[in-house]
């Protein structure tokens, strides 16, 4: 069942220059890309930085403008409503921010900043809205009376799950998820992933999951799309990407992991430099004159590639 | 048997906090040899950087206690003078620092910021100078070196800017080699250059490296031998075989059980329990990590672990090590 379609999504950034500051070309930040989500399968955004990952993630929540195309969620297109309009989808929709660090206000309490969602889409009194909050404070694993703590007094995890309250107030749908754990050390990085696995059974969630490390992506999302310069370079599932990758660009990318078995070092070296050779050699054949990836193909039911 | 460039000997750096000092690095000893790469690996706090830092003496001193041996070259360099330690930094050690972009200085074009290392420790001329620069960037793999020798760092991408820093780092051929993190801040296309890099480099100039950093993925492709920190101490020494096949500190085994690999996909990630615990509320007796295993009784801990060489070449920390076991039934392939 689809539940968020984008179609032919662009975002384009001018580049102002000259005596007037006349617009002299544009940023291609995001360059007619088209995916789907269904409802309760994480679906992965994967990319090098610059490849457009974070500008696709915002504009689905509608803090970046799309140019054009569309974004169709629950059968309205989001990029075509008015603010006032878009209000009421934004309950539906939520973000997972990458820096818990700066991502929670310091001079706000924790009810304050789980509660904040609240305070603009509902009428709570003061005693219900702390029950509600410290439900959902126990729930992602910590206190109840850590609601009247400051950010500063967590660490790192623990803020990251104040997120995560934060996102799940509303009982969203969709939660957008942007480098939710490249802040945190590997210890606590494996809690919130399981902890977000764990949840998106518990409340039927959807998510939209961007990283750029593979190793995390293989293990969270259903479905991958691979972004290169703004557009799609390969989509599909999780082992059509990971065992059968057919662009080179998605090949060399796989390739460049580190391999977490030091007697496979030279192995791993040599076939990396095979795929640099093909990738200087094959260049023009997967991508055109001007260094950009073809148009998406389907080579079956789930997987697509960009080739001419 | 290789020659040891860099002996340090029961190192230990406290940090003034309110008046109390507080152990960072609690009594590590290390040996780098030439041509090898030796890793710290530790999450954040553990350590690994003050320990880099305190090499080299980039601690603020009036708010620093160091006490142990650092010898490089036959001199402690804990008891150097600043001026003694300037003949060395940038000479006989070399630094990669982990963000290129602020390691760099913007006002400058890169051919001047690589040759400032060699207008304090050499006397070359100003074309000699050019000329080993020029050398330098390509020894690096920078394409078109006499175009990039006048840039300056905001025109070049984040894995150019790297390899600049790495270039000023060898650019008088040094001894030991300080990689702080060199590929957090890289994508992964640019991680597995610059490792291959390092790794050529190590071995044109026989340099040992002392490589600081978080990723365990990083650690399997590039060192030679590892070296686990928690709580300020080394928990576990081996080499990187040993240590990726044969783990024994549980904080190692927890460790590995909780990366998402690509190799092996795993169906939950292992969580270790707790936080780790802030400087001021370390505890300093017994062993560190055994509030985080719960789990394992009081009993199977060492009072005073240290350090022991449980079979050739692989250290251990504490007796508990012997016990650990997964309380979710073990490790999963």
């Amino acid at each position: 069942m689809t539940f968020l379609r984008v179609n032919q999504l662009k975002v384009h950034y001018p580049v102002r220059g000259g005596f007037f500051r006349k617009v002299i070309g544009h940023v291609k930040a995001v360059d007619g890309i088209s995916f789907e989500l269904k409802k309760g399968e994480t679906y992965g955004l994967v990319g090098e930085s610059g490849c457009g990952k974070t500008t696709t993630g915002r504009t689905i929540i509608g803090l970046v403008k799309a140019t054009a195309g569309e974004i169709l969620f629950d059968g309205k297109d989001l990029t075509k409503l008015s603010r006032r309009e878009f209000v009421q989808y934004r309950k539906d929709i939520q973000m997972i921010f990458q820096d818990p660090y700066s991502s929670l206000n310091p001079r706000k309490r924790v009810l304050d900043i789980v509660a904040e969602p609240l305070r603009n889409f509902e009428k709570l009194s003061p005693q219900e809205e702390k029950q509600k909050v410290q439900g959902l404070i126990e729930k992602v694993g910590l206190h109840s009376d850590s609601v009247y703590k400051y950010p500063h007094e967590f660490s790192g995890g623990q803020r990251q799950r104040i997120g995560i309250a934060r996102a799940l107030t509303l009982n969203p749908k969709l939660i957008i998820a942007d480098e939710p754990v490249s802040a945190l050390d590997v210890s606590v990085q494996a809690q919130v992933l399981n902890f977000m696995k764990d949840i998106q059974k518990e409340f039927q969630l959807t998510y939209l999951f961007i990283s750029h490390d593979l190793g995390i992506i293989r293990y969270m999302c259903d479905r991958i799309g691979i972004m290169y310069r703004g557009q799609f370079v390969e989509e599909g599932t999780k082992d059509e990407i990971f065992h059968d990758p057919k662009h080179i660009y998605t090949k060399r990318l796989l390739a460049s992991i580190p391999n977490a078995d030091p007697l496979r070092r030279q192995e791993q070296q040599k076939l990396r430099q095979q795929i640099e050779k093909d990738y200087e050699q094959l260049y023009s054949r997967y991508f055109d004159a001007e260094g950009r990836v073809y148009p998406l193909k389907r080579i079956s039911e789930t997987h697509s590639v960009a080739i001419p | 048997m290789k020659r040891s460039v860099l002996q340090i000997e029961s190192l230990r750096v406290s940090f003034r906090i309110q008046d109390e000092y507080y152990a960072a690095v609690d009594d590590v000893s290390l040996t780098v040899h030439e041509n090898e790469v030796l890793a710290i690996v530790g999450e954040s706090g553990c350590g690994k950087s003050a320990l880099a830092l305190s090499i080299i003496g980039l601690h603020p001193p009036e708010r620093t206690k160091l006490e142990g041996t650092v010898v490089f070259k036959g001199k402690n360099l804990l008891t150097q003078s600043v001026q003694a330690l300037n003949q060395i930094r940038g000479k006989d050690i070399g630094m990669v620092f982990q963000d290129p972009l602020t390691a760099l200085n913007p006002l400058m074009t890169v051919g001047k910021q690589i040759e400032e290392s060699m207008d304090y420790h050499t006397t070359l001329s100003t074309a000699e100078k050019r000329n080993r620069t020029l050398e330098l960037l390509e020894q690096v793999g920078i394409s078109n070196p006499s175009q990039t020798y006048d840039r300056y760092p905001h025109e070049l991408s984040g894995g150019m800017r790297q390899r600049i820093v790495i270039a000023i780092a060898i650019a008088c051929n040094p001894a030991l080699l300080i990689a702080d993190e060199p590929t957090t801040a890289l994508d992964v296309t640019i991680q597995a250059q610059i490792i291959s890099l390092l790794k050529n480099l190590q071995q044109q100039l026989n340099t040992g490296i002392l490589l600081i950093t978080h990723d365990l993925g990083v650690v399997a492709e590039m060192a030679d031998r590892v070296a686990v920190m928690y709580g300020g101490e080394i928990v576990e020494l081996a080499d990187v075989h040993t240590l990726f096949t044969r783990p024994l500190h549980p904080y190692t085994r927890s460790l590995l059980q909780s990366i998402p690999s690509l190799q092996t996909p795993k169906e939950t990630l292992h969580v270790i329990q707790g936080i780790v615990p802030p400087l001021t509320k370390l505890p300093r007796t017994g062993c560190r990590f055994r509030s985080r295993i719960s789990w394992i009784h009081e009993s199977k801990h060492e009072p005073h672990p240290i350090l022991r060489e449980v079979e050739p070449n692989h250290w251990v920390r504490c007796t508990c090590y012997q016990h650990f076991y997964f309380p979710d039934g073990g490790e999963k392939a």
